[in-house]
């Protein structure tokens, strides 16, 4: 029986479809850390960069790290993933999605002495998206009993 | 699909699906952009700026819908010489480029606002643009080979299916690989967006991928009367020729 030319091709062109996604794959594979937009703090906590070199710190600004230092511009806080924790401190003006408990992306150099000195900060936000009224909801709402019951 | 290897079947098809798309994709678009600059509340975090998504999503989609119809129609003019196939695939192209254009332009403007940049060089940001600039390496050779091999399409059709590579690069960069952009909110059957949210974009993706359906049917109408005037005008210049 002949194969008909039609079936041929697309044998043909399902196999190099299928070989052209296994070495797209292989190169994503390959670029796992290559290309990742920054470390974590367990990465430099494990193998700290040279003092020199310019890197990307980023994980969760940890709850109640964030400290003001006297001349107002210079904050320290601690970026943590869970595993691990690198002190920061930052002396500017931050973005407006900073806060504690979400994700930032300091750009910087880490110090001989365990603190990264960062000269930029991104925000980076999760994927999670909530109302602004319903997250004040609660508050309104006591505020609303509690002027009601007075 | 294979009906449709008549074209003037679907032509007839096409002369009222077309309006009938672009209609009802204004009238939802339209709905849903009002629904979600005007009626929808702000975000917790990122107050008022959260509603460029309704805007960026739906292009994002439609700029990698595009190059998934360039790759299916590809594939359909490799193995079965499908005679519209590389006219869909030409008629995908300008609207699924302007689209992934529009994504990175409200997604700059949204991330000075939100991250602090307006540009980074993560996997995301950095796919999405490789997406375009596929768009217009396809575009040219579209043109190139349209005026060289008659109508083959066939190197523009292994060029979509190579570049069909990238659309799962573009997908998973932001679980594979550390990146400033956040994962997705909207996976199979869960959703880390609230509702409040979630109902105006899903309507604006549908609204846009209507409009996207439409201006593809419009542009594959052009493109076979393009084809049909050249043809009748070539006919007659050989009978002219012949005749004198």
């Amino acid at each position: 029986m002949a194969i008909k030319a039609k079936h041929q091709r697309l044998v043909l062109l399902v196999i190099a479809l299928v070989v052209l996604m296994g070495a797209g794959l292989l190169a994503a594979w390959a670029l796992r850390n290559q290309a990742s937009y920054f470390y974590v703090p367990s990465e430099i906590v494990a193998s700290p960069p040279a003092p020199d070199r310019a890197v990307r710190l980023g994980g969760m600004v940890e709850k109640g790290s964030i400290k003001t230092a006297p001349d107002g511009v210079t904050i320290a806080f601690v970026v943590q993933d869970g595993k691990a924790r690198v002190p920061v401190t930052f002396k500017g003006i931050v973005p407006s999605l900073f806060v504690e408990g979400s994700g930032v992306v300091a750009e910087g150099k880490m110090q001989a002495d365990g603190t990264f000195v960062a000269d930029n900060l991104l925000a980076k936000h999760d994927e999670n998206y909530v109302p602004r009224e319903m997250q004040n909801m609660t508050a309104d709402q006591a505020k609303q009993v509690v002027a009601d019951t007075q | 699909m294979h009906g449709f290897a008549n074209p003037a079947r679907f032509l007839r098809i096409a002369r009222w699906l077309m309006p009938l798309c672009m209609a009802a994709g204004i009238a939802v678009a339209a709905g849903a952009l009002g629904w979600g600059l005007f009626e929808a509340p702000a975000e917790k975090l990122q107050g008022e700026t959260v509603r460029i998504v309704y805007l960026h999503v739906p292009a994002a989609w439609l700029g990698m819908a595009g190059w998934m119809g360039i790759a299916a129609a590809s594939f359909s003019e490799l193995v079965w010489r499908h005679p519209l196939a590389g006219i869909a695939a030409r008629a995908c192209a300008v609207p699924g480029a302007l689209f992934t254009a529009v994504c990175l332009i409200t997604g700059s403007l949204w991330g000075r606002p939100a991250w602090g940049t307006w540009w980074v060089w993560d996997g995301r940001l950095t796919s999405m643009l490789v997406l375009l600039f596929l768009y217009f390496g396809w575009m040219a050779l579209s043109q190139a080979s349209a005026a060289s091999d008659g109508g083959q399409n066939k190197a523009p059709a292994i060029f979509g299916l190579v570049g069909a590579v990238n659309i799962p690069i573009i997908h998973y960069s932001v679980t594979w690989w550390n990146s400033l952009h956040q994962p997705p909110s909207i996976t199979m059957g869960t959703s880390a967006m609230s509702a409040d949210f979630l109902m105006p974009l899903l309507a604006a993706m549908l609204g846009f991928t209507l409009i996207f359906a439409g201006v593809v049917l419009a542009r594959m109408r052009a493109i076979l009367a393009d084809q049909q005037a050249e043809a009748r005008l070539r006919r007659k210049a050989l009978s002219e020729a012949v005749f004198q």
